[in-house]
């Protein structure tokens, strides 16, 4: 099923004006994405519709399966099958997901998952805006673990994003989050597409080792392993428990602390290549607005309106919201009087922010919950509340 | 370890010719468990197959019968409980010459599981599933399942079992399963020809294993002692294949009817529908 001289264009070079939905699709076709296993649910249900319409014709394969536990199952073992592979939810859909999301963190398994967030708890706002879900992207599965999670403010992003997200996934090997929003999901913009030649993408690493000398669990410096896939010849032995070098289980503290350690640390290790931030008039800033995702975009009107009163305030834009930004937080909290997050939930990366500048700045919260976006308006009133 | 040590453990030297992962000998099964021997036949029976070994995916829920495919040398995956199913889809999928076995436990299949089982056989997925029914959850420590029957004692059901157990075989054949079969752990030979007639077969195939487990199932029902359960099979079943699978459920002291209940020819798979996809989608003008 892979034929690679398909006429039909992978990458869709040129101008478009498409929606964030359509737009991280295509990110991940041209990130080499060949297998999407989902299940319909509102704000998402436009990635698996395109994803429908578009793996067939080049040489991928879309299953609809019967339901979300099922898609993240299947989307592990196509990458188990050496294809890379993906899924895009919302909220309830990433509840059923987590335990699956876990035995990928835990295998080592690359993937996508991409949760276009609406208003929750549980149904909550099916068809409205929520960002209400970056603490379960951190935490959704039990146990111990290092996750990342990305946050796109517009199309242009969903798509260079969604890239990015399989590059990591590929690069680090474990499931990846696109966290999206309703809003980028929904609207409409201008997107670029570059010549494939332009786009960087990444792929595991291959054993160069032969089989009967190969410790799949086995990772030098970088801490991430070369991975071989089923139907290469390494016999690959893939467990969610606890196991060693060789795959094999072990269910010893020792092992435990060995296996776990290496899984956070990979990413621990590598913070400072996964972290990417927008600074925006954060110079001479003496209020710095932390955002992400839609509710940025407001936050950079704000920002914008308050200049033009002479106000001193800039914008931390968070496109990578784990492994969260905390040294980059704790030197802004050095230069500013006061921090002020605009965020769609009750206070999830206030929290984080809170932790991270140490008690050495104020650190003030403006929450919408789910189903409203902030005005740029509203923003600048809480910049000038002192 | 050193490299050596490493080497003698996957050493191609064994009586089953490196179709066991050595390293992970002794196994975990209890004394006078029939997993041990369904590990073997189903060895032989891809032996007998003749596949290319590279092409073969085992792929195992959690459980005591979950267990059995990381035993196995060839590349194998011991996921979450009750979620083999969709993995071995996707494994599947991404290369329409592997072949995927699904080899797991009643309560994983069936319970945690039952969802996939269905829609899978509904899809006509190309994998084969073999199910070790041995009535309980034998992992947890004796639990009831669904399979278990009315009047069954396992540690939830201390009164005896009062709900309705699953009939497989009945259960793969109306979801559209091309090759439906049981066997009782003693059915050796029958058992390893039916293992190999449903790996050659294209499409979802399935044959259920009734299989003995005296520590968990035997000690609360009076099977306890060494081969007890399948002196009891034994005395129990009777061969009918081609048997209308409505009529083939277990009952507490019925006959255990085994045999080739379904094996249907020519219907198209999941893989073939794929391929049709493909080459529909290239047809058409459908933008995108
Ligand atoms: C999500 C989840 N729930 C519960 C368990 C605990 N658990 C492990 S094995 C098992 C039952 C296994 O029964 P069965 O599939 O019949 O396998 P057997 O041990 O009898 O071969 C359960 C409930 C688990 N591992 N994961
Ligand atoms: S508990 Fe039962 S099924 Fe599990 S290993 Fe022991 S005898 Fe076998
Ligand atoms: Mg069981």
């Amino acid at each position: 099923m892979s034929n690679q001289d398909s006429e039909i264009p992978v990458v869709l070079t040129g101008q478009h004006y498409t929606t964030g939905n359509h737009a991280a699709a295509e990110g991940s076709i041209a990130a080499g994405c060949r297998f999407f296993g989902g299940y319909p649910i509102t704000p998402s249900s436009e990635i698996a519709e395109h994803m429908a319409l578009r793996l067939p014709k080049i040489n991928g394969n879309f299953l609809q399966f019967e339901d979300e536990i099922a898609s993240i199952a299947g989307v592990l073992g196509a990458s188990w099958g050496g294809v890379k592979s993906m899924t895009a939810t919302s909220g309830p859909g990433y509840s059923l997901m987590v335990e699956n999301i876990g035995l990928g963190l835990m295998t080592e398994t690359p993937c996508v998952i991409i949760n276009v967030q609406r208003g929750g708890p549980s149904t909550g706002l099916p068809t409205l805006i929520g960002q209400q879900d970056i603490m379960q992207a951190r935490w959704g599965s039990h146990g111990d673990y290092e996750i990342i999670a990305l946050s796109p403010s517009n199309v242009q992003e969903c798509f260079d994003l969604a890239l990015e997200a399989f590059n990591f996934s590929e690069q680090y090997r474990l499931p990846v989050t696109l966290l999206m929003d309703e809003v980028i999901g929904h609207m409409s913009e201008k997107l670029i597409v570059p010549p494939k030649e332009e786009l960087t993408i990444i792929s595991r690493k291959k054993p160069t080792d032969p089989p009967d000398k190969h410790l799949p669990y086995k990772a030098d410096d970088s801490l991430v392993p070369p991975m071989a896939t089923a139907g290469e010849g390494y016999r690959v032995m893939v467990t969610g428990l606890t196991h060693d070098e060789r795959g094999y289980p072990d269910l010893s503290p020792e092992a435990q602390d060995k296996a776990v350690r290496r899984i956070n640390d990979k990413i621990r290790l590598n913070k400072d290549k996964i972290i990417k931030l927008e600074e925006y008039m954060l110079d001479d800033a003496k209020t710095a607005l932390v955002s992400f995702g839609t509710s940025a975009r407001a936050a950079k009107g704000a920002v914008n309106r308050a200049r033009k009163k002479g106000i001193k305030v800039g914008l931390l834009r968070l496109i990578t919201l784990w492994p969260f930004p905390d040294e980059k937080i704790d030197q802004l909290a050095d230069q500013v009087d006061k921090i002020i997050i605009p965020e769609i939930n009750y206070g999830q990366v206030t929290r984080e922010v809170e932790r991270a500048v140490h008690g050495k700045t104020e650190v003030k919260g403006d929450f919408r919950l789910g189903g409203a976006i902030h005005t740029p308006q509203e923003i600048l009133k809480e910049i000038e509340r002192n | 370890m050193s490299e050596e040590e490493f080497q003698l453990i996957e050493a191609d030297a064994h009586p089953l010719d490196g179709y066991l992962r050595e390293g992970r000998i002794p196994h975990i099964f209890c004394p006078a468990c029939s997993l041990g021997s369904v590990t073997n036949i189903l060895i032989e029976a891809i032996k007998e197959a003749e596949f290319d070994r590279k092409k073969i995916s085992v792929v195992s829920g959690i459980g005591c019968t979950g267990r059995i495919a990381g035993y196995l040398n060839f590349d194998s995956f011991h996921t979450t409980h009750g979620r083999a199913i969709p993995f071995a889809i996707g494994l599947s999928v991404t290369d329409p010459e592997r072949k995927v076995i699904v080899i797991s436990g009643d309560g994983d299949l069936f319970a945690i599981g039952g969802n996939h089982f269905i829609h899978a056989a509904r899809r006509n997925a190309d994998i084969t599933v073999i199910c070790v029914n041995n009535f309980n959850y034998g992992m947890t420590g004796g639990q009831a399942g669904p399979t278990t029957y009315v009047g069954q004692y396992q540690t939830t059901a201390p009164y005896g079992a009062v709900e309705e157990p699953f009939n497989l075989p009945d259960l793969a054949a109306s979801c559209g399963a091309v090759y439906v079969a049981r066997w009782s752990a003693l059915d050796v030979r029958r058992m390893k020809d039916s293992f190999t007639e449903a790996l050659l077969k294209k499409g979802f195939t399935f044959v259920e294993v009734l299989g003995s487990c005296p520590t968990t199932f035997g000690r609360r029902n009076q099977l306890a002692e060494g081969k007890k359960i399948l002196e009891y099979f034994k005395e129990k079943s009777e061969i009918q294949h081609g048997a209308d699978t409505k009529t083939v459920r277990i009952d507490k002291d019925s006959q255990i009817i085994v045999g080739k209940f379904v094996d249907i020819k020519d219907k198209k798979t999941l893989t073939d529908h794929l391929m049709a996809i493909q080459r529909m989608s290239k047809a058409t003008g459908k933008k995108g």
